[in-house]
């Protein structure tokens, strides 16, 4: 469904991503790992055009997105759940979700509808707390928003930047239930964590990432088994 | 200073404070959501008040008159930021260098077909008047003007808080990568605040051609205490321009009748003392890369 092909992107003149080559196949989970600085983010923002490839291809569903302004590729049905989450702080929490602009254009009969209702079904504390500020939520809470807000765009693929970043791990679980979920909504995933046990109970694939490409590849159960790759590149 | 006195200067003041009002809003907000300074934005007010007068030159009436001379200074905005400051987002440099070079094309364009002698506006009919307030007479047509901005401050506010569009350009002022990213077209965002901004402050000269005439250099004069007012108020907020303007408007006059040659000082004073107890300004968010 996603796919990147030889993908160089540079921050000023320092080269992030090296050629970087993965697929995320329709309707999977896959899970990019690495340590800090191997350039996870740096590939969600290549994805979600914030830092678009200098070289190399990106397509979705077969059409090229790289050098599309983000809100085009948002609105070809890619949501982004970003690091950090980035809530709107001026917003209360009903127009975070409001905001998204929907894509109007899909006609597919699959891909659900997402709504203010459904997204409020899905996490009930967020209708309780519409009229809250979005900072005023504790941080596993503003993750269930950014996860709605990203929902509202209508997505049939989801970003995910460490949704687990800075949350207790009682936390971490219910945002490993929530993938699980929002995968057999019929969603395709590419979670980026640093949270190897998050990682490897949602994902379908897993990618291990170092110095800017690809350096492993497997199921999760594989990487449960390899401690080699575990210790040398994800320090676990 | 009797009272009488004293409400009037005050009045006075509240009403120069609304014109300043009009245009500090639209410069704050496209400070505070594009992260331009616009130079050029008292060029928008020059432009309102000398399109209005030759309207009304051609028997337009005032009313008409202001309208079109909105139209014209609000498309003349679009295309300053489609053709021109488009290409300079991000280059802080250039935005100056860009805005500051307009802003002098524009005036000896001005200068060129109305010539340097100041000219002044005609007080609509009907609010050629004085309002007799019980305790003193005042012009009703400054009490107009403070009613429209009152009403204009309302106005911003609902449109601020209350609409999709107003959370867009809140969430825009927050983190506009963010939005993009969630299928907004930020361009088209940006567009459409700079030629209500320019519109906004096309509106303030035309309202203030009969107070405060017109000249060249009324742009640069304006365009110095919106400024202030932004800084005071803090970026990307019509409420911190609302009160920044009452009070830059009210200290202003005040100050020239009282001591002529310390207004400028006195308007800088407060924009020190703000700075230095609320370095985002009064109702600032902090600014954002």
């Amino acid at each position: 469904m996603l796919k990147l092909d030889q993908v160089d992107t540079y921050y000023g003149n320092s080269h992030i991503l090296q050629r970087l080559s993965f697929e995320v196949p329709e309707g999977k989970c896959v899970a990019l790992l690495g340590r800090n600085g191997a350039g996870k983010t740096t590939t969600i923002h290549s994805i979600a055009g914030l830092t678009p490839p200098r070289q190399g291809s990106i397509t979705y569903k077969g059409q090229p997105i790289s050098g599309l302004p983000p809100y085009k590729i948002a609105r070809r049905g890619i949501g982004l759940v970003p690091q950090g989450r980035r809530i709107f702080p001026s917003l209360s929490i009903r127009e975070n979700l409001t905001v998204p602009a929907k894509d109007s254009r899909s006609t597919e009969s699959s891909r659900q509808k997402w709504t203010l209702d459904e997204v409020y079904k899905l996490f009930p504390i967020l209708k309780e707390r519409e009229h809250n500020m979005g900072t005023q939520l504790s941080g596993g809470q503003q993750q269930m928003l950014a996860i709605g807000r990203a929902l509202m765009t209508n997505p049939e693929f989801i970003l995910m930047d460490e949704p687990s970043e800075g949350l207790a791990p009682v936390i971490i679980e219910q945002v490993g239930d929530i993938i699980k979920k929002l995968k057999e909504t019929g969603l395709s995933i590419l979670l980026v964590e640093q949270n190897f046990y998050l990682a490897c109970g949602a994902a379908d694939e897993v990618l291990v990432m170092n110095k800017g490409h690809i350096v492993w590849k497997g199921t999760p159960q594989e990487l449960l088994a390899n401690e080699e790759i575990q210790h040398q590149y994800l320090g676990v | 200073m009797s009272v009488t006195t004293l409400t009037m200067h005050l009045l006075n003041g509240l009403a120069y404070g609304m014109l300043l009002f009009m245009i500090a809003a639209g410069l704050s907000i496209i400070f505070g959501l594009m992260n331009v300074v616009n130079l050029a934005h008292g060029t928008f007010y020059l432009a309102g008040v000398y399109i209005a007068y030759y309207f009304i030159g051609r028997q337009f009436g005032f009313w008409l008159s202001m309208l079109l001379s909105i139209i014209v200074v609000a498309i003349l905005g679009v295309l300053m930021e489609k053709l021109l400051l488009e290409r300079v987002y991000g280059k802080e440099l250039e935005q100056v260098l860009l805005t500051f070079g307009l802003s002098f094309i524009f005036a000896d364009v001005v200068k060129w077909i109305w010539g340097t002698s100041p000219l002044t506006l005609p007080v609509p009919s009907g609010l050629d008047v004085s309002a007799d307030l019980g305790f003193m007479i005042f012009p009703a047509y400054r009490i107009f003007v403070i009613l429209v901005g009152c009403m204009l401050a309302v106005l911003l506010w609902y449109m601020e808080n209350k609409t999709r569009v107003g959370a867009m350009i809140r969430a825009g002022v927050d983190d506009r990568d963010m939005l993009s990213a969630l299928g907004i077209n930020i361009k088209v965002v940006f567009t459409c605040i700079f030629a209500f901004g320019a519109g906004l402050a096309g509106l303030s000269g035309v309202l203030g051609g009969p107070i405060m005439g017109m000249y060249v250099g009324i742009d640069s004069e304006i365009l110095i205490s919106s400024l202030v007012i932004v800084v005071i108020g803090g970026l990307g907020t019509w409420k911190g321009a609302f009160i920044g303007a009452i009070m830059v408007g009210v200290v202003d006059t005040l100050g020239r009748v009282l001591f002529p040659s310390f207004t400028m000082a006195m308007i800088f004073a407060i924009m020190i003392v703000v700075l230095l107890i609320k370095p985002n300004g009064l109702f600032g968010r902090g600014a954002h890369a």
